[in-house]
């Protein structure tokens, strides 16, 4: 075997301290580390202080607030925040779980040689270009209990069919019920100190609803993305062997799909976890705060009873919550490279 | 997998962007100083500049009038209109602050009495107090005393009042009341409303229109409750600390709302006031408890002959007031047009020429009502004669957070209807409120 010369680059560590090489890109970067440096991570630690300050009113008041986490002691016995935890947490899994649903099964459907596939593509990302407020405003109308979906109901004679069947009529109260499904505490004891009843707020799900349609089509297009790079000889190769074409569905397309699945949790999650102006649009805090979210607490706390504390306190909670998604995430991101 | 590679690249992407956006939500409170160069910079001319959230119908034409009296006398001076939209000034009143953190006021601005003129003008030192004013031109005795008390801390007084609603009337829809063999008289107490209430709930008519997707409409229907239970002084009392929240009355007032709450349309948390006063304006239901301005809504929809009026059960002796009014800025740009200013607008006849077009009265008693109409001319009269107090719906009563405590706990309460725990929060707000 010949010797394949391997061509080296000369370097001498003395020389290269002085070149360009590695003093222009550190200058480069300097301008962006320093603004990121003071308007992300400085103001968060900012929003730190506030939420353990005595500002509570249109005058500023800096002072640490005594016992330190007082703050956050009131925002947990608040019961507000309470159901805005609950619901957070309602919300962000009922979502993932029926977009990356959704988003699998329409790419799937468009990754057979249908007719007008690329047609169909975007009709399906195209709600994903639209500002929530925009979807937040239809769907609300399209849920209002006596001018939406329930008037096509009615129209269309579902209603008399159910009648004439002996079933009552369908017109739920979507976003206007206050109506909370299930009770964790009743089953939980140690959960008595909660004054929020932990169940699914009813009213949650045309939200649900919603946001589904809005991202979904965001999850379909990673996942058709991930469905090119699965090589047609493994499909072969398996149905070869004789897989059932579910088969290769469950046991070879669904695994290697994997990390798009992962990648779409997190960016779906937390943008779910952070939601407000969806929520803000289309229905607001709700009956009961039925459909109320930390965003919105943060809002009204903040801007409408100028609590500042309370405010930055319930945004440092979000931060975590959002930290726990992203975190681990970027950890596996790092050691990768 | 170059897509994973790629995806993820993205995905890095998206959370610098959610970075970036949490940084800027985080940084609103300093953000103010920037923000005031969306308005132009006044330079030395003549010029007078007025903060205010009326940009529609009447609410601008009244202004309009105010300022047709200002030029009337002044006329070289140059009026400029910084009105910015939105509902009972929630858009305008973070701009304001915007600009008077910034250090950048207008040469007056439009504010409601009480808690809110002063936690968020008063405290923070951005108004002039204009107690000489009060002197010069006799205002301490057109304006009732109850209105004075409002809008005068330490002995100082810091707002000029234009005009004046009520909030505690109950508008009913004559041809219901009547259909069902009902009557109401000039005065109502609970106990007639609640007979009559059941009377309806037995034809099956929503007796109570509320539309309470607007966060201030059921502590509005509350407060009422509270006046007619406690009476003008015990009930002004729990704003000053000397009635307790948890008093027997107030238990009383709670079942009384759960007991109205009880004969209410099924859809109040999808409507606005105004919807819940076109339930009442079709027929839908018979009452709904509003302030002046439903009256204004039922004459843009030709309904003066159907609807009648009365002050909320049991509050004939009390005048929740909503009041406007406009102030004089610390370092006012034009503060000699300033002060002329507010005494163009505490005249009687700027606010006879204001209250029309407005659907308020005037906060003078002595302008001249003659030509109001039949209901303006009621609330006029009850503006002398009834004590007049304050609303915590509006502002007048709480500081921000209190209020935004007894919001949150009637929401709460509209859906679990638990009498104890919101007496609880009701105690705790109040205490969480004293505690600064």
């Amino acid at each position: 075997m010949a010797d394949i010369p391997i061509p080296t680059v000369e370097t001498s560590p003395k020389h290269q301290r002085f070149s360009s090489e590695r003093f222009i890109p550190k200058l480069l970067l300097a301008p962006s580390l320093l603004l990121i440096v003071i308007f992300v991570y400085g103001f968060i630690g900012t929003t730190m202080w506030v939420s353990i300050s005595n500002w509570r009113s249109a005058s500023r008041d800096l002072s640490i607030s005594d016992p330190v986490l007082g703050v956050y002691d009131r925002l947990f016995n608040t019961t507000r925040f309470q159901i805005d935890l609950r619901n957070t947490f309602v919300f962000t899994i009922l979502f993932l779980l029926a977009a990356v649903v959704v988003g699998l099964a329409l790419a799937l459907l468009l990754d057979q040689r249908v007719f007008g596939r690329s047609v169909f593509r975007n009709v399906f990302l195209f709600p994903y270009a639209l500002s929530f407020i925009v979807t937040g405003v239809s769907w609300r109308w399209l849920f209002n209990p006596e001018t939406g979906i329930n008037l096509l109901v009615e129209n269309l004679g579902i209603n008399w069919l159910l009648n004439a069947l002996g079933l009552p009529d369908f017109s739920p109260a979507w976003l206007t019920t206050a109506e909370v499904w299930g009770d964790l505490g009743a089953w939980l004891p140690f959960l008595d100190g909660i004054k929020a009843q932990l169940g699914i707020p009813l009213a949650m799900i045309p939200v649900v609803i919603a946001a589904t349609w809005q991202l979904s089509g965001f999850a379909m297009a990673m996942y058709l993305a991930g469905l090119g790079t699965i090589s047609h000889d493994i499909r072969e190769a398996a149905q070869v062997d004789g897989a059932s074409g579910w088969r290769i569905y469950r046991d070879i397309i669904i695994p290697l799909l994997r990390p798009i699945t992962i990648s779409i949790l997190i960016i779906l999650g937390h943008v779910s976890l952070k939601i407000f102006d969806l929520i803000f649009a289309m229905s607001g805090s709700g009956p009961g705060f039925a459909t109320d979210v930390p965003g919105i607490f943060v809002y009204e706390q903040t801007f409408r009873a100028t609590r500042y504390n309370l405010g930055a306190a319930a945004s440092i909670v979000m931060l975590l919550l959002v930290s726990i998604v992203i975190v681990p995430y970027l950890a596996r991101q790092l050691k990768e490279l | 997998m170059t897509a994973t590679r790629r995806i993820s690249r993205f995905s890095l992407n998206r959370r610098a962007f959610a970075g970036g956006s949490a940084a800027l939500v985080a940084t609103a409170p300093w953000l103010r100083a920037s923000a005031q160069d969306a308005t132009p910079a006044g330079d030395a001319e003549d010029q007078l500049e007025i903060f205010s959230w009326w940009t529609t119908g009447g609410e601008a034409a009244g202004l309009q009038q105010l300022f047709d009296a200002f030029s009337a006398q002044w006329p070289d001076v140059e009026i400029v209109n910084a009105a910015v939209a939105g509902g009972a000034g929630s858009n305008a009143q973070v701009a304001l602050q915007t600009r008077l953190s910034g250090g950048e006021p207008p040469d007056s601005w439009q504010s409601h009495h009480g808690a809110e003129l002063w936690s968020l003008y008063v405290e923070p030192g951005y108004t002039e107090p204009i107690t000489a004013l009060y002197e010069s031109e006799g205002w301490a005795d057109v304006f009732p005393q109850g209105l004075v008390d409002q809008l005068t801390f330490d002995g100082e007084q810091y707002l000029v009042p234009v005009g004046v609603h009520r909030g505690n009337v109950m508008f009913y829809n004559r041809q219901v009341i009547a259909d069902n063999g009902l009557e109401v008289g000039d005065e109502l107490t609970v106990d007639q409303y609640l007979e009559i209430s059941a009377a309806l709930g037995e034809a099956g008519i929503a007796s109570l229109a509320l539309g309470s997707q607007d966060t201030f409409a059921a502590p509005q229907l509350f407060e009422n409750i509270l006046l007619g239970h406690l009476g003008p002084e015990a009930y002004g009392g729990l704003w000053d600390g000397s009635t307790a929240w948890d008093d027997a009355l107030v238990t009383e007032a709670i079942e009384q709302f759960g007991q109205m709450l009880d004969n209410v349309n099924d859809n109040h948390p999808s409507l606005t006031w105004d919807g819940a006063m076109d339930l009442v304006i079709d027929g839908t239901a018979a009452f709904t408890s509003m302030g002046d301005w439903a009256w204004g809504h039922a004459v843009s929809r030709e309904a003066q002959d159907t609807i009648g009026w009365v002050a909320h059960p049991g509050t004939a002796a009390g005048f929740v007031a909503v009041m406007d009014g406009f102030t004089l800025p610390v370092g006012a740009p034009h503060p000699v047009n300033a002060e002329n200013w507010l005494k163009t607008v505490g005249s009687a006849e700027a606010q006879a020429a204001f209250a029309p077009d407005k659907g308020a009265i005037p906060a003078r008693t002595d302008a001249d009502t003659s030509t109001f109409n039949e209901y303006m001319q009621w609330a006029a009269a009850g503006f002398s004669e009834a004590a007049v107090t304050v609303s915590n719906a509006h502002g007048a009563a709480a500081s921000p957070q209190w209020r935004q405590s007894i919001f949150d706990a009637t929401t709460l309460f509209l859906t679990d209807r638990d009498v104890a725990t919101y007496q609880e929060e009701l105690v705790f707000a109040d205490e969480d409120a004293a505690a600064g």
